[in-house]
């Protein structure tokens, strides 16, 4: 099958010649179509440094991001913008919904800016409203919303463009356990039913059990892969957990 | 070390508010040119009393200077406060770090001394450029020739700009001292982020008090415009005008209140705009912000509305004095005897001050004009029975109407450009060119209104009155002069007036021709009986007199104006242009938001230039809106000075609008591009 997201070679350096910080270190991977991968890693692993490289907002050192066959390292200016907008979809750990447009308009604004006719608009924010639940709040604004429908009312934003890839940094981050449980299962949900590709950056095993894939990063650089496979999720967090284990162990070693 | 943190930051802040700095310099720019009045005028050819005038200009300037200087400084303050509250984190930094509050303090006061003193700096060298241009508006204002350029400093001006701002820089940094020592750790830490609340404005309610709102305002435009003779007519006082004012004020705030609401519901029922890029982005920005200065806003476009209406009548009250003035005087003296038995100017002049006329004056005019005692101009405009006077109002200022004969009128007709009459036996005719009283007059004329004066019945010969006077005055002060056939009867209790008008003689020096017959009249006034009758006494007018009494007067009228009014405009501006700023670190962070989703830089930048520029051009177009009816009548209030017309003085307000105001716009949009340009980093 052809590969959605490819990774060869990633490096992201910081700093001078002289103190350099390889936040991202020669890191390949690929991700499927509707595949569900989970990076995880401790604070300065590079994964959100790896993220952006994905999402265009960070440029990498050297190494090429290939994202459905087109090179996006090869990308300047507007012919960024119109990439991002027209094949990855962002869920951000604090939402980032604007605050003065209620949920209907926070969706429809991925839509408008790609110049989707307003008819159109509007079935497909109630078909995306109807899939995760978050009817009741269209007309709602941000601050009367609770967390947990933030966060929904953000993914709709993400993935009503259809994007190739949705990109997710820490989704669960801001939310109470039942909010990030009832999050993650929509997750599973758009994964599975609607086939969208979804690469989450997280360091909560627990969100990251819901994958089907988790990658591992350490001091930027890949430390393993385990695939969830016909597991159920809890056998596949404990697994998660193990790994996590192994990898702050040597953690406490360097240190 | 301190003294290095405040350079640094000021360094910065220069870059990041713009707008404080550009209101600093063009504040102490315009203090400076309007203080400097006096010394821009030294190399003017003038008379001794537009001399005079030039140094009560002055005088009033600064006593305006002073109301000027609350103004700038309560800005100033403002705008320090808001720079306070935004760097708020920064300080709560200094404080974790270890810094005391009184240290912060001194950091914040050597950077407003150092800005202070840039301000100042830039402030006085634009000022000082600024007054060489300015000096030839001053000698176009006073109708003076420049007799030579000349480098024009005013150091009195000069000190006292800077005495003035140095108070109100001390000012500030007292009161930023107190701020900073009252804030909370915790609260400038967590001081960059707010929690917005917005909700949807119940559609109903919003167009309810819109429609209440602007029939609020219809009738206060009304009144001040169409209505005005009635609302002046059936009141008290000038207090009456408070009526209209208060409408207008309250209607304002009404329409910002329901507006923005309306206007949002407006659009999005247009769903092609308001789902089209980044449209309903931008409208909701601009309703929330409507909604959270409601009252400011409508401040804003208040002060706005009075700063269009205070330059539009200033200048156009210049405008039409040095246009209609030649016209206007078409002799260069009148002679006028007051006094039923006082000699003929001429022979008065010959016998009594040794003085022959026809030496010093050609082409003289003398007529008599007659004042019936038993008959005031309130008996005149009661007769009409459609007549809207109501002589006990008090509004009119009441006088004996003033005769004249048929032939002295057709005499003086060609020198004043009139047209001559022929009146029959037992008709009138109207001489009145002050606009609201000959309209009062006229509509008795088209009633055929029949007067009876000294027994005698008289019938109006035109519907109208003739437009103008036969006196040497400014056009439109003329309340009227009644024209009689030369068969009516002067007889009883009348009282004459003698008048001679004339030109100085070719060769003759006009000052020396003015202080010989000045003198001359000046120390007569004969009181040997204790017969009223026997006192009279000879008055001269010099049309330069009065050229340079009213050459004064718009000249003090337009500075004035002048002044408050950019004043006026630049707190306006700045205000606004601080209260965009203010939401640009949240803007910041929607735009970046934006971006993410797939906004591209040009659809970001045209969502940034809309928003602020909706912000900018609302209240503008409200207040213009204002400015149409508010001009209308201040046009009406100053048609004493004669025939304004305001549209004159359009293009100069509309050229001092767009540079004061377009100039805080484009400085807000740039400083808010860099906000939102700089967060990608």
């Amino acid at each position: 099958m052809k590969q959605i997201l490819q990774l060869e070679k990633v490096e992201k350096y910081y700093g001078s010649r002289s103190s350099l910080t390889k936040a991202v270190d020669k890191v390949s991977f690929a991700v499927e179509p509707a595949e569900f991968v989970a990076i995880m890693g401790a604070s300065g692993s590079g994964k959100t440094t790896l993220l952006n490289c994905i999402a265009t907002i960070d440029r990498v050192t050297a190494g090429k991001i290939i994202v459905d066959g087109i090179d996006i390292t090869a990308l300047k200016g507007e012919g960024l913008n119109r990439f991002r907008r027209e094949n990855l979809g962002f869920i951000f750990q604090d939402f980032n919904l604007l605050d003065s447009l209620t949920g209907f308009e926070n969706i429809a604004l991925a839509l408008s800016i790609l110049g989707v006719k307003s008819y159109e608009i509007e079935d497909r924010v109630e078909h995306i409203a109807d899939e995760l639940d978050i009817k009741s709040v269209l007309n709602k604004f941000p601050y009367q919303m609770s967390g947990g429908q933030r966060q929904r009312v953000a993914s709709a934003r993400a993935i009503i463009t259809s994007p190739k890839l949705v990109l997710a940094d820490e989704p669960t981050g801001a939310l109470d356990s039942k909010s990030a449980t009832s999050l993650l299962e929509q997750f599973e949900m758009l994964n599975s039913r609607l086939s969208a590709t979804i690469l989450m950056v997280t360091h909560d095993a627990f969100a990251a059990s819901y994958a089907s894939r988790v990658i591992f990063l350490k001091d930027g650089k890949i430390y393993s892969e385990i695939r969830r496979g016909k597991d159920s999720r809890k056998e596949f967090f404990n697994e998660i957990i193990n790994v996590i284990t192994v990898l702050g162990g040597n953690n406490n070693d360097v240190l | 070390m301190f003294a290095k943190l405040a350079f640094k930051n000021i360094q910065r802040s220069i870059k990041d508010y713009a707008v404080y700095f550009f209101t600093l310099v063009i504040g102490v720019a315009i203090f400076y040119v309007f203080n400097s009045l006096e010394s821009q005028s030294v190399m003017l050819d003038v008379t001794d009393r537009v001399r005079a005038i030039i140094d009560l200009l002055n005088t009033i300037m600064g006593i305006v200077s002073v109301f000027v200087s609350f103004i700038l400084g309560a800005l100033i303050i403002y705008a320090s406060r808001f720079l306070i509250k935004r760097r708020s984190k920064e300080f709560g930094l200094y404080l974790t770090l270890g810094m005391s509050k009184r240290q912060i303090s001194l950091v914040l006061v050597l950077e407003t001394f150092l800005i202070g003193l840039l301000s100042l700096g830039i402030g006085l060298v634009l000022g000082i450029v600024a007054s060489q241009f300015t000096s030839v508006l001053v000698a176009n204002m006073f109708d003076a020739n420049l007799t030579s350029f000349q480098f024009v400093f005013s150091a009195s001006a000069f000190l006292k700009t800077i005495l003035y701002f140095a108070i109100i820089y001390i000012v500030v940094m007292i009161l930023s001292t107190i701020n900073i020592s009252r804030q909370k750790l915790i609260n400038l830490l967590s001081n960059g982020r707010r929690n917005e609340k917005i909700k949807n404005k119940n559609l109903w309610l919003c167009t309810a008090v819109f429609i209440t709102a602007a029939i609020l305002l219809g009738y206060a435009y009304y009144l001040v415009t169409a209505g005005l003779n009635n609302l002046i007519v059936d009141s008290e006082g000038p207090e009456v005008l408070l009526i209209p004012i208060a409408m207008g004020v309250v209607a304002t705030f009404a329409l910002f209140w329901s507006l923005s609401g309306i206007l949002l519901r407006i659009f999005m029922s247009f769903k092609q705009v308001y789902y089209h890029k980044l449209n309903s982005f931008v409208l909701r920005q601009f309703s929330s912000k409507i909604n959270t200065t409601v009252a400011s806003m409508s401040l804003i476009c208040l002060m706005l509305f009075v700063t269009i209406c205070v330059l539009g009548s200033a200048m156009s009250i210049n405008y039409s004095l040095h246009e209609s003035i030649d016209k206007a005087l078409p002799a260069d003296v009148e002679i006028t005897a007051l006094g039923r038995d006082a000699p003929d100017i001429t022979k008065f002049y010959k016998d009594e001050v040794n003085l022959k006329l026809e030496d010093w004056l050609d082409d003289i005019i003398t007529y008599r004009t007659y004042l019936a005692e038993s008959y005031a101009n309130s008996d005149f405009l009661r007769a009409g029975t459609t007549s809207e006077y109501d002589p006990d109002s008090g509004k009119i200022y009441n006088t004996t109407e003033e005769f004249i004969r048929q032939s002295d009128y057709n005499r003086l007709a060609k020198l004043f450009e009139l047209p001559t009459v022929e009146l029959g036996a037992n008709e009138y005719a109207i001489l009145a060119s002050y606009r609201q009283i000959a309209e009062l007059r006229n509509t008795a004329l088209k009633d055929g209104q029949q007067i009876t004066v000294l027994d005698q019945t008289l019938s109006p010969k035109y519907p109208e009155c003739i437009d103008g006077t036969v006196r040497l005055e400014m056009a439109g002060v003329n309340m009227g002069i009644i024209i009689v056939s030369d068969d009516f009867k002067f007889s009883g209790d009348v009282h004459q007036k003698q008048l001679l008008i004339g030109q100085f003689k070719d060769g003759v020096d006009p000052d020396l021709a003015t202080t010989k017959i000045t003198t001359g009249a000046d120390r007569f006034y004969r009181e040997d009986g204790s017969d009223m009758g026997e006192i009279y006494y000879y008055n001269v007018e010099t049309k330069q007199d009065i050229i340079d009494n009213n050459v004064g007067t718009s000249a003090l009228v337009t500075f004035i104006g002048l002044y408050l009014g950019i004043i006026f405009l630049i707190s306006s501006a700045a205000v606004l242009a601080l209260k965009e700023l203010s939401e640009s670190n949240d803007n910041a962070r929607k735009y970046e938001t934006l971006r993410r989703i797939g906004a591209s830089n040009s659809m970001l930048n045209r969502a940034l230039f809309w928003q602020i520029f909706i912000f900018f051009v609302f209240p503008l177009a409200i207040a213009i809106l204002h400015s149409v009816f508010g001009l209308i009548f201040c046009n009406f209030l100053v048609s004493t000075f004669g025939g304004v017309d305001i549209t004159n003085a359009l293009p100069t307000v509309s050229l001092i609008l767009i540079s004061i105001y377009g100039a805080y716009f484009v400085i807000t949009y740039c400083s808010s591009r860099r906000i939102i340009r700089e967060r990608r980093q």
